[in-house]
């Protein structure tokens, strides 16, 4: 009972700042639509790389444009969604250096849902209206043998890709705690994650392969699932339930970075001058 | 000769104010190199699929994508050099007091941007083009004469790239400011510098269009000069002609801004 609560008391802070943020950021209107634009334009470039690439061969690892773009749409979007909730996470360093991180733990509400709150970002629709609109043509292209299982498992690898990306960023800002300066190493699993997310499993190498799937499961975000909704052998010969385990992978990230986060918080020290 | 003595100051200032914050040099070092490893595999399959696209054979590509992440902070290829200080000073207004220094504003910044690109190459760029070099077949010279052929195709690049950044941080004497600009430079520099495909395997005319631009002379020019694809006199005069067009403009530009402009804060 004192664990819902708690809960829902971090919800309602979350919205609370976000709001917040977001008439803030509606003050400047034209600088609101203008730099939405540029997220659109800039997160969309991501995929005139890949049409490049495919303005010059017919697939990739022996996949066609139109299942990468199944697998990018997956990525960017899911990625888009935790990169909207939580993705100011990556100010938390500063904060720390600059000593500000100290104010929002005497707030009587709870520090991630005050973190991940901060600088909330509505710009940040841009990466997710992209990445549905790539996920939206490429399931209108590709050629599959629909299923009820398998349109099922669409809207379920969105949600559970996006909570895997969340937990990542919470892991992330855990480790920004005791890494301080050291916050761009963040990146490498975020924005890296959603890149390698784009492209087949079949391209990379066995092991790096293995370390996606059962160190860092980023695999489950669209890998794994995405194989079977296209019919194609699952990396690594994983078997076939493993495609609707991604809400189990995710429940695990979840717990895994709120011990983190905790364990972070806990050996916490101010900046000292 | 005194001035020279006054921006060698300044360049040294710009390496260690960068050199300073070690933790931050290695988490930099790390993201570069994850980011290399998953490129290289992108390539190496697309290399799979045609190979010698874009006139390189599987090496020579891994090559690309590693001299790429070496470069990437080193020529601030999305933005962060001087010209993210330059915009944050003509906000502020603090420009004025730049403007009051007995030193040339233009050259000033160019210093202070070429310290942080030294640094950058050394502490940044270095240790992830040798991981590449080490975990995959790269197409490396073996004679001292390309690698310095390189260094000077590099020092170029580094002026070029300034140009541009320091023409964009103008603009905000009129636009006041920086975000929408930063985010133009980022795009720009991401998508014509070739970091994420290489300029050489453009289609058709946008190919054309994206080889003739000053964003070429970043990344393309010095990898083929380093891998002996072009003629490195030639490359070194596309680099050193939209060298001196860009900080040309950027010279009238300082001067069109400084006459007309009033100073944001007073």
């Amino acid at each position: 009972m004192a664990e819902t609560s708690r809960l829902g008391e971090g919800v309602r802070a979350y919205w609370l700042i976000a709001g917040m943020w977001i008439r803030s950021a509606m003050t400047y209107r034209t600088s609101f639509v203008v730099t939405m634009c540029g997220n659109l334009l800039m997160t969309g470039l991501d995929f005139v790389g890949i049409l490049l690439m495919f303005s010059q061969v017919d697939s990739l690892g022996g996949w066609g444009l139109p299942e990468i773009a199944f697998l990018y749409g997956l990525s960017v979007t899911a990625f888009g969604i935790a990169d909207l909730v939580l993705g100011s996470m990556d100010v938390l360093g500063s904060r720390i250096r600059d000593g500000s991180f100290d104010i929002l733990l005497v707030r009587p509400a709870p520090v991630l849902a005050q973190i991940g709150a901060d600088r909330f970002a509505v710009r940040r629709l841009g990466r997710i209206t992209q990445g549905t609109a790539v996920l939206v043509w490429a399931l209108a292209s590709v050629e599959v043998d629909w299923s009820a299982a398998k349109v099922l498992l669409v809207p379920l690898m969105v949600v559970s890709g996006a909570a895997i990306f969340c937990a990542v960023f919470v892991a992330g800002a855990a480790f920004q705690i005791f890494a301080q300066d050291a916050s761009e190493v963040q990146n490498a699993f975020t924005y890296g994650g959603t890149t390698l997310l784009q492209y087949p499993p079949t391209v990379f190498g066995k092991d790096f392969v293995r370390g996606v799937t059962f160190v860092l499961p980023l695999a489950f975000v669209n890998w794994v699932p995405a194989s079977y909704v296209l019919g194609r052998p699952y990396p690594l010969d994983l078997p076939g339930w493993a495609a609707f385990t991604p809400p189990l992978v995710a429940v695990a990230c979840a717990a895994l970075a709120g011990l983190a986060w905790r364990a972070g918080l806990g050996s916490y020290r101010s900046t000292g001058s | 000769m005194g001035s020279w003595r006054l921006y060698a100051a300044v360049a040294a200032g710009g390496f260690r104010r960068y050199a300073t914050y070690r933790a931050a040099t290695f988490a930099g070092v790390f993201t570069n190199t994850v980011f290399g490893v998953i490129l290289v595999y992108t390539y190496l399959a697309l290399w799979d699929e045609k190979p010698h696209l874009g006139g390189y054979d599987q090496a020579q590509a891994v090559t690309y994508v590693w001299l790429g992440q070496c470069l990437y902070s080193t020529l601030a290829i999305q933005g962060g050099g001087a010209e993210k200080d330059v915009i944050e000073r003509i906000r502020t207004g603090e420009i004025a007091v730049d403007l009051y220094r007995p030193a040339d504003l233009q050259l000033w910044w160019l210093a202070s941007d070429l310290g942080r690109s030294l640094f950058q190459l050394i502490g940044r760029g270095v240790i992830p083009f040798v991981f590449g070099a080490l975990f995959f077949p790269m197409a490396l010279p073996t004679d001292v004469m390309s690698w310095a052929a390189l260094f000077v195709a590099l020092l170029l690049a580094m002026v070029v790239s300034f140009g541009i950044r320091y023409l964009a941080a103008l603009s905000v004497f009129w636009l006041m400011d920086g975000m929408g600009i930063m985010q133009g430079v980022m795009i720009t520099g991401v998508f014509c510098s070739g970091i994420v495909f290489p300029l050489n395997a453009f289609p058709g005319a946008l190919g054309d269009i994206v080889r003739a631009l000053p964003w070429a002379a970043q990344l393309q020019m010095p990898a083929d000069v380093l891998m002996g694809e072009t003629d490195p006199l030639g490359a070194y005069a596309f680099q050193a002609t939209w060298a001196v067009v860009l900080l040309g403009a950027g010279r009238l530009l300082q001067s069109a801004a400084t006459r007309r402009v009033v100073v944001q804060g007073g």
